[in-house]
């Protein structure tokens, strides 16, 4: 069988990973080829890279570190922050990432997912969505999550992979950072209304999470940042646990 | 020198990365003449088949690359490329491949147990069937990164290593000195870099 995907997320700024904190072993912490290497290394099954740089110049270093790291590590990576366009599309695959996610480009422009998934196949988009609960329903948040764009989050997501999207991150606002555990309930709702890989995020706390998170049909993978970055969970230990749990993995 | 055959399908940069983390003297190729003077050659491919066929044709390597594994020179097809090598395809119509691996490529969402998801993408333990070179440095059951919707069928004869995804999906085939690999080896980690390198030693004190 497939087995279940564990995925750190790596923010990068001006070509240098954002809160890489305290790593042994890892000579310079902010650098996102170290950092790859590490997670590599560590049995992590594919990478998230997350471009929070604004600028043109950032971009230029992001590119070039994309460059470093897939010449180097040799597993998925999947590449997000500042899709808007086709010619981002190209900018990074031609850099090595295997992946691209789309998360405002698509809120901006809704034909950007079927254009790509055309050009360059439905498993290269990665619908990236950054949800909250708003008055009793699941909204689509814009912007890092600062903006509610008042569309129904689920709906979205279900013509997301109508148009395309091979892949679906649900990030939920509302665990993120709570460590309390992934957000089931919208994941579930996720889950009953699209039929591709669905990786959570959002509310790690433990590798009782995870494990939690795998039980619930449909999940195929569960991303995390700073409970891996700030080793309160190490990679092979979560893994280890997960197999005995009864769950399939890649050790 | 092993040639990475270029003719504009997919990324090569992470296969000519992994080859050369490896070791492996390598080129990307685009004209026959460079593929005449390889001693192995690597078909890689992404996209739909029929386009990746086309493009094959157009760039004048279909021929050499079969006068090439004619010969017995080692080739090894990946993904997309592995499914060129059967006798024809099923992805959107019917297609035919380079016929060097006698088989046909089918939907997989047609045998799959409902439920499953299409395209089978992530982690799959590779199981080994029929032991063979390429496995020389491989570990048995270990896991490669898979990405795919079609899959190669009535290949019986040639199947080497298969995944379980409902049904056995083929995961290495052999004919002679053809191979192919539905997964992608330059992404499955040190697992996939084995299997590379061992396919880098091919024919080697055979010539």
């Amino acid at each position: 069988m497939i087995s279940k995907r564990i995925i750190p997320c790596l923010d990068i700024r001006n070509g240098r990973v954002v809160k890489g904190v305290n790593f042994e072993g890892v000579r310079d912490v902010a650098d996102p080829v170290e950092m790859a290497k590490f997670y590599n290394d560590a049995g992590a099954d594919e990478l998230v890279f997350y471009d929070i740089t604004a600028s043109v110049e950032g971009r230029g270093l992001f590119a070039d570190l994309l460059r470093d790291v897939a010449a180097q590590v040799f597993i998925p990576l999947t590449v997000g922050g500042g899709i808007n366009t086709l010619d981002d599309f190209d900018r990074v695959l031609k850099c090595g990432a295997d992946k691209v996610s789309v998360n405002s480009g698509a809120i901006r422009d809704p034909s950007l997912i079927g254009r790509a998934a055309k050009k360059y196949g439905d498993q290269c988009v990665v619908l990236s969505m950054d949800i909250k609960r708003v008055d009793g329903s699941f909204h689509l948040f814009a912007k890092g999550g600062r903006e509610d764009t008042g569309i129904d989050a689920l709906e979205w997501a279900k013509r997301g992979v109508e148009s395309g999207a091979g892949e679906v991150v649900v990030n939920s606002i509302d665990t993120d950072g709570v460590r309390k555990g992934f957000d089931l309930e919208l994941l579930d709702a996720i889950a009953a209304r699209c039929k591709v890989p669905i990786i959570a995020s959002g509310g790690a706390g433990s590798k009782e999470d995870f494990a939690r998170l795998f039980e619930h049909e449909g999940m195929d993978a569960g991303l995390a940042a700073s409970i891996f970055h700030l080793k309160q969970l190490l990679i092979p230990d979560l893994k280890r646990y997960l197999r005995q749990c009864g769950v399939e993995v890649r050790l | 020198m092993l040639a990475i055959v270029d003719y504009g399908v997919g990324n090569l940069y992470s296969l000519a990365s992994s080859l050369k983390c490896i070791g492996v003297e390598h080129a990307v190729v685009s004209d026959p003449e460079a593929l005449r003077r390889a001693d192995r050659i690597i078909l890689p491919g992404v996209g739909a088949f029929a386009d990746a066929a086309r493009k094959l044709s157009e760039s004048g390597m279909r021929e050499a690359l079969l006068e090439e594994a004619r010969n017995g020179k080692p080739l090894l097809g990946i993904c997309l490329g592995m499914q060129m090598l059967f006798d024809r395809s099923f992805e959107y119509g019917e297609h035919p491949g380079l016929g060097l691996i006698s088989g046909e490529v089918r939907p997989l969402i047609d045998d799959i147990a409902p439920g499953l998801k299409v395209p089978h993408i992530g982690w799959n333990r590779l199981d080994i069937l029929r032991d063979d070179p390429l496995f020389k440095y491989f570990e048995n059951g270990r896991h490669v990164y898979y990405v795919h919707s079609f899959y190669a069928k009535r290949c019986e004869a040639s199947v080497l290593a298969t995944s379980e995804y409902s049904v056995p999906v083929t995961g290495v085939v052999r004919s002679g000195s053809v191979y192919g690999t539905q997964f992608h080896p330059e992404k499955s980690g040190e697992a996939g870099l084995r299997l590379l390198k061992a396919f880098a030693e091919m024919g080697e004190g055979a010539r």
